[in-house]
């Protein structure tokens, strides 16, 4: 499983990739793996806001329906139309064409308590 | 792995879809030994058998097996169940786990009120491991294995025999997927040479190993019913759409409430649903139709067959029509389906 050393994480299994003030979001490694064959998400609008902490979209596998939780707060600046309609990219290429969502931050401040790769790596272990 | 029943099961081995598709298109090896068996025997045994169960085991011979249920007074379901027919004095029964222990203890009840002391009714679970081998290439991965010609096992037919030359098993011609295939009763202890056996012959045949997952979603497109879904206590065989399973013409416990239930109709009826929207419909979830509830979803998935979420629900009667359009509420918004008659796949 890979966890990759320039993205950010949370404890509900997303990962973040921070680029100025442009956050891309999406589920981690361990995330689809949990979930196994996904059939369906539900992204927020374009434009729309986000809370940190709050549920900005729905993931749903054959064996289960998870919410997503945003890792930070601002407004959707673009949204990852394609996996909708292919929705199985999320387990075949969670940290590239699978991204969900592209946030303008609102409050840099907010990214410090984000965990890095190998904190991530370490909660997991300790939650499996 | 998830526990189940006082058990440790598999919930998928390389992922529910991957394992479904191999089942519809090749093969799956299940391992389902948390099955209940309990057994029938003696010289009335057929009487109890037929008083216990709303199928009728005289309508087929020995070495055939029937689906059938096993009802309370009220029509409420017990269990549902397969009867193995043996002979007229011997008869297995095969029960859900999760109702093995209840199931014995309501035979037992019937046993001691209807006076059948001289039948022996003897819980038989820990004498047999059960693989499941199904799906369309099943045949060909038994035919090296088995001491006798698979395909010659007719539906819900069994065959007792040896697999692999000095394993002893029961082979029947049954399953729980909608795909051709065997159930496989055996010795706990032979299981895992009987799993590798089948697991290597299968190879060739693209053969996945399958779990729960999978099994879930398999019934769900035949629209088979599960226990604790459409099936229970307060659910009747009439109102969950197994009518077929019962028969009239002879005497069983409950046969008074549901002979009325088939005069009179039913207070609900069990329905499929195939989304029109995008979604995927779970157990609970509402369903509306003209801006009012008329049921609940009972069990649902995304069908990796159809590549479309389904569901089976109660709906009141009068909401029960074929190609009507209902929404189902998930998560607070109203997603589109149509109701439509089972199963799901292969029509």
């Amino acid at each position: 499983m890979e966890f990759p050393k320039d993205l950010k994480y949370t404890k509900e299994h997303e990962w973040v990739k921070v680029e100025g003030k442009i956050a891309t979001i999406g589920i981690t490694d361990y995330a689809q793996d949990s979930l196994g064959d996904v059939v369906y998400v539900e992204l927020p609008q374009e434009g729309g806001s986000v809370t940190k902490h709050e549920p900005f979209g729905v993931v749903e596998s054959v064996k289960a329906v998870s919410d997503l939780y945003s890792p930070v707060s601002g407004s959707v600046a673009e949204v990852n139309d394609a996996i909708i309609d292919s929705p199985e990219a999320i387990n075949e290429d969670p940290y590239g064409d699978a991204w969900m969502v592209k946030v303008e931050i609102s409050s840099q401040s907010e990214l410090d308590d984000l965990l890095t790769a190998d904190e991530y790596q370490k909660f997991i272990e300790e939650e499996k | 792995m998830v526990p189940f029943a006082g058990w440790e099961m598999p919930v998928q081995y390389t992922g529910v879809k991957e394992e479904h598709l191999a089942v519809r298109a090749s093969c799956g090896l299940f391992d389902v030994s948390h099955m209940g068996e309990i057994e029938v025997s003696g010289d009335r045994a057929i009487d109890l058998v037929q008083l216990l169960i709303t199928n009728d085991i005289e309508r087929v011979s020995d070495g055939q097996c029937q689906y059938a249920l096993l009802c309370r007074d009220s029509g409420g379901v017990v269990d549902d169940l397969i009867v193995y027919r043996f002979n007229m004095d011997r008869f297995l029964f095969v029960v859900n786990a999760s109702n093995a222990g209840k199931v014995l203890d309501w035979m037992r009840e019937v046993q001691a009120r209807e006076d059948f002391s001289d039948v022996d009714i003897e819980d038989q679970g820990g004498q047999y491991a059960q693989l499941a081998l199904q799906g369309p290439a099943s045949r060909e991965v038994l035919r090296p294995l088995l001491d006798a010609d698979p395909a010659g096992i007719g539906h819900f037919r069994f065959h007792i025999g040896l697999i692999g030359g000095d394993i002893e098993a029961i082979v029947s011609r049954t399953g729980y997927t909608g795909a051709d295939g065997f159930e496989i009763y055996l010795a706990p202890q032979d299981a895992e040479a009987a799993w590798k056996l089948i697991t290597d012959a299968g190879s060739a045949h693209g053969l996945r190993p399958a779990g729960l997952g999978a099994r879930d979603t398999l019934r769900l497109e035949m629209g088979y019913p599960l226990y604790g879904h459409e099936l229970g206590e307060d659910i009747t065989p009439m109102e969950a759409g197994l009518r077929k399973y019962v028969r009239f013409t002879k005497d069983f416990i409950g046969r008074e409430v549901l002979e009325r239930q088939a005069r009179e109709g039913c207070g609900r009826t069990l329905v499929g649903i195939r989304m029109i929207e995008p979604g995927v419909p779970r157990q609970g979830y509402e369903i509306h139709a003209g801006g009012e509830k008329v049921g609940e979803v009972t069990s649902g998935t995304f069908s990796p067959s159809l590549n479309v979420g389904i569901a089976m629900g109660f709906v009141t009667p009068g909401a029960a029509k074929n190609g009507a359009e209902v929404s189902i509420a998930i998560r607070g918004r109203a997603a589109r389906a149509e109701m439509t008659t089972l199963p799901f796949y292969g029509k």
